[in-house]
């Protein structure tokens, strides 16, 4: 779970303050109101958000390296150059398989989990907090216990020392590609992470499931198990695994910090569109226009995905006030 | 939310919290670390940015050496982490930027009218540099930056356990990959060469008699002789014998020093933390060279001094500067020699350093002269980014070395077009 993603969930709560122009205390003008409430808020998303994503745009048609005033427009160049002579597009497909993976598995563990700890008697809010915790854990600590510690290519490193009970050689995990150990090394760190924090989601659905409907289900001569499960859980908990694929996808777009420690930038493989862009505007070469025009092309991107995701899976509709 | 629902809140207690935040947000503004120091009596302030050398002493060292100067108050960012030039390069383009910083010479920073042209404090000390270190930081005549410390790399090896095994220093990239399948043993690895390869990607350039770019600004390393060293190096990697994934990079000497590898590629700067840790048991050699045309070769690398030319007070900054990197020469010795080892850039401080007279430290010296090549200006980050992806994808991957310099050919034209058009 990066902070991004966290932020997004956190940040409508600020929105829910304009009802309060309607209270008895505030007998002035709901105008000025609303902008007292609104406008802090406002002023931020425009000087953090707004401004930035403009200034972006127009940093994308120019020739800025070094600068992020440049003067020399020269139109399409940068968008041309991050398209074909650059890591960029390799990254883009990279990450859809990566997203392809680790989605549906994040998102089976989650609900394996939350099935699981939803079903404890006793002791379920210790589990709870177990399998949560981690979430509290930040991608870059991680990422360097996975490194130097776990997956280290010594002898000595904890993953070398298990195969060496059964007598295998040591593994380079992370900068031997062929195979493609690294996976196994980002892949496992990421669903430790995450589990918890969907889980805690999930969690929160299956109490919201009215028993009712399983006492209609079995009075109707439905099994427990699996197929109460099929047709009810499942169904019912649809906004949320729509929320939590979503969600799960942004992230995986977003995906920087454990593939920048693990993998690094001196790689050709597994550079995540961000890691791609960090390199081309605040890496070496500083070349933001480059950068931004990548960065326009990844935003127009998500966009485009959460709005068929939407589509097919009715995120936003009525549905999901559950 | 619960408070803002309190219908007791009035309109004037909302104004005044909402002007108590105002003023917490002003005062906020006016305190924190705006590394700029503190109030000094000539009234300048300046910054600098180092980077963070691995060897105890430094950060303290060069903030004593600041704190000697008396025009100025010199307040000292230590950058630690591998991001040096990230964190930089972001700062430089704020208000906040640092006055004076290291870093390498490029061409880029100087066309973009980054850094101050320091010629006229070099100029009087000109001859005392070594002209190569002149050389990597003068444009069209003119000398941008000051050399503080020459960092040569090279191999680092233990004379017992190659004595052991029986083998010869390594004169050849054929002769290093035997010897490295000869010193491994269940526990220590035949050679390190850094945990992604990166660190050798020039000096297996010039081993093959090749160069990163020629005097004309137009690809040199694009030869046979550098696509048989990749496909050498490609052998090495997958042999088995290269230790991979270590717990820390060619720069610190911890691999060698903990008798995980024989043979380890490093700097200079790591010597007196080896020769503490191993003794006698330690020696060094070059990059050995690669095919019938190949000769060894060892990167000069190292440190510069440079004045941001955006800088508030750019007078005051290469004032500093020259009181430091030029006047203060038991300073600049200090720096070089009291930490890890580094050869002073003016022949008049290498030739009364006592301690890279001696012993190891002399061949190190040797190996520079001899066998040493300097950054070229010219060879921007981006280009060498580009070479990085070439190791990716030819040694660490099994592409084709071919393929993987053509692409490296396209990015680097690219480059150079916008350089030099």
């Amino acid at each position: 779970m990066s902070t991004t993603t966290t932020r997004g969930v956190a940040r409508p709560a600020p929105a829910k303050g304009s009802p309060a122009r309607s209270r008895r205390g505030l007998r002035g003008n709901p105008t000025v109101n609303f902008w007292l409430f609104t406008g802090p808020f406002l002023i931020g998303l425009a000087i953090f958000v707004i401004v930035p994503i403009g200034w972006s745009i127009w940093l994308s048609f120019f020739d800025a390296r070094y600068t992020v005033t440049p003067s020399h427009f020269i139109g399409f160049d940068n968008y041309k150059q991050i398209l074909t002579n650059s890591g960029f597009p390799d990254s883009l497909l990279t990450f859809t398989v990566f997203a392809a993976f680790i989605v549906p598995t994040t998102w089976a563990l989650s609900l394996g989990l939350a099935l699981l700890v939803n079903e404890l008697r006793f002791m379920r809010a210790f589990f709870r907090s177990v399998f949560f915790l981690p979430t509290a854990v930040s991608y870059v600590a991680a990422a360097l216990i996975w490194k130097m510690s776990i997956f280290s290519g010594v002898r000595f490193g904890l993953a070398n020392t298990v195969i060496g009970w059964f007598g295998a050689d040591t593994i380079a995990w992370m900068s031997n590609p062929t195979p493609p150990w690294y996976w196994l090394v980002i892949v496992t760190l990421r669903l430790w992470i995450q589990s918890g924090f969907y889980m805690i989601l999930f969690l929160a659905a299956l109490q919201n499931i009215p028993a009712e409907l399983y006492e209609a289900a079995a009075i109707d001569g439905a099994k427990r198990g699996w197929q109460t499960f099929r047709h009810i859980t499942l169904p019912q908990l649809r906004a949320t695994s729509t929320a939590v694929i979503l969600l799960l996808l942004i992230a995986a777009y977003q995906a920087f910090d454990e593939f920048f420690n693990i993998v690094g930038q001196k790689a050709t493989w597994a550079q995540t569109p961000l890691m791609e862009l960090y390199k081309t505007a605040l890496g070496t070469s500083q070349d933001y226009g480059a950068g931004s025009a990548g960065a326009v092309i990844l935003s127009l991107l998500i966009c485009l995905v959460t709005l068929v995701q939407g589509k097919f899976m009715g995120f936003g509709r009525g549905e999901d006030s559950k | 939310m619960s408070a803002m629902s309190n219908s007791n809140w009035s309109r004037r207690s909302i104004f005044r919290a909402a002007a108590g935040m105002a003023a917490a947000g002003t005062l906020a503004a006016c305190g924190g670390n705006n590394g700029r120091g503190g109030g000094s009596s000539s009234g300048k302030n300046l910054v600098q940015y180092f980077h963070a050398y691995g060897e105890a002493g430094t950060e303290q060292a060069l903030k004593r050496y600041a704190a000697a100067y008396k025009s100025a108050n010199v307040s000292t960012n230590w950058i630690t982490g591998n991001n040096f030039e990230s964190a930089l390069f972001a700062a430089l383009l704020t208000k906040k930027a640092p006055d004076v910083f290291e870093f390498h010479p490029q061409l880029q920073l100087v066309k973009s009218g980054q850094v101050a042209d320091l010629s006229d404090i070099i100029d009087p000390v000109k001859d005392d540099f070594n002209p190569n270190d002149i050389k990597s930081h003068t444009v069209d005549g003119k000398i941008y930056g000051i050399r503080m410390i020459d960092d040569p790399q090279f191999f680092y090896y233990r004379k017992s356990m190659l004595e052991k095994a029986k083998v010869d220093v390594p004169t050849t990239l054929d002769e290093l990959l035997e010897a490295a399948a000869k010193l491994t043993t269940s526990k220590v690895k035949g050679v390190f060469l850094g945990n992604d390869f990166s660190a050798i990607q020039n000096p297996i350039i010039w081993s093959a008699g090749a160069d990163t770019i020629n005097d004309k600004n137009e690809i040199a390393y694009h030869t046979d002789g550098v696509i048989g060293g990749l496909k050498q190096l490609r052998t090495l990697f997958t042999s088995g014998n290269v230790l991979l994934d270590a717990p820390t990079d060619f720069w610190d000497p911890s691999s060698l020093n903990q008798g995980l590898c024989a043979i380890q590629w490093g700097g200079m700067w790591s010597m007196p933390a080896m020769q503490k840790a191993l003794g006698d048991d330690l020696g060094i050699f070059p990059f050995p060279k690669i095919g019938s045309a190949g000769k060894p070769s060892v990167y000069n690398g190292g440190w510069s001094i440079f004045v941001n030319a955006k800088g508030n007070d750019v007078d005051a900054a290469k004032e500093y500067v020259k009181w430091l990197w030029i006047d203060q020469k038991k300073y600049q010795e200090d720096w070089a020699t009291s930490y890890g080892f580094h050869i002073p850039p003016r022949t008049s401080i290498a030739s009364g350093a006592t301690k890279l007279k001696t012993g190891l430290a002399a061949e190190g010296v040797k190996l520079f002269t001899d066998y040493g090549h300097f950054d070229n200006i010219a060879y921007d980050q981006t280009m060498q980014t580009a070479f990085a992806d070439v190791i990716a994808s030819s040694v660490r991957k099994s592409g084709n070395p071919e393929a993987a310099l053509d692409t490296c050919d396209k990015k680097v034209n690219v480059e150079l077009k916008k350089l030099f058009g």
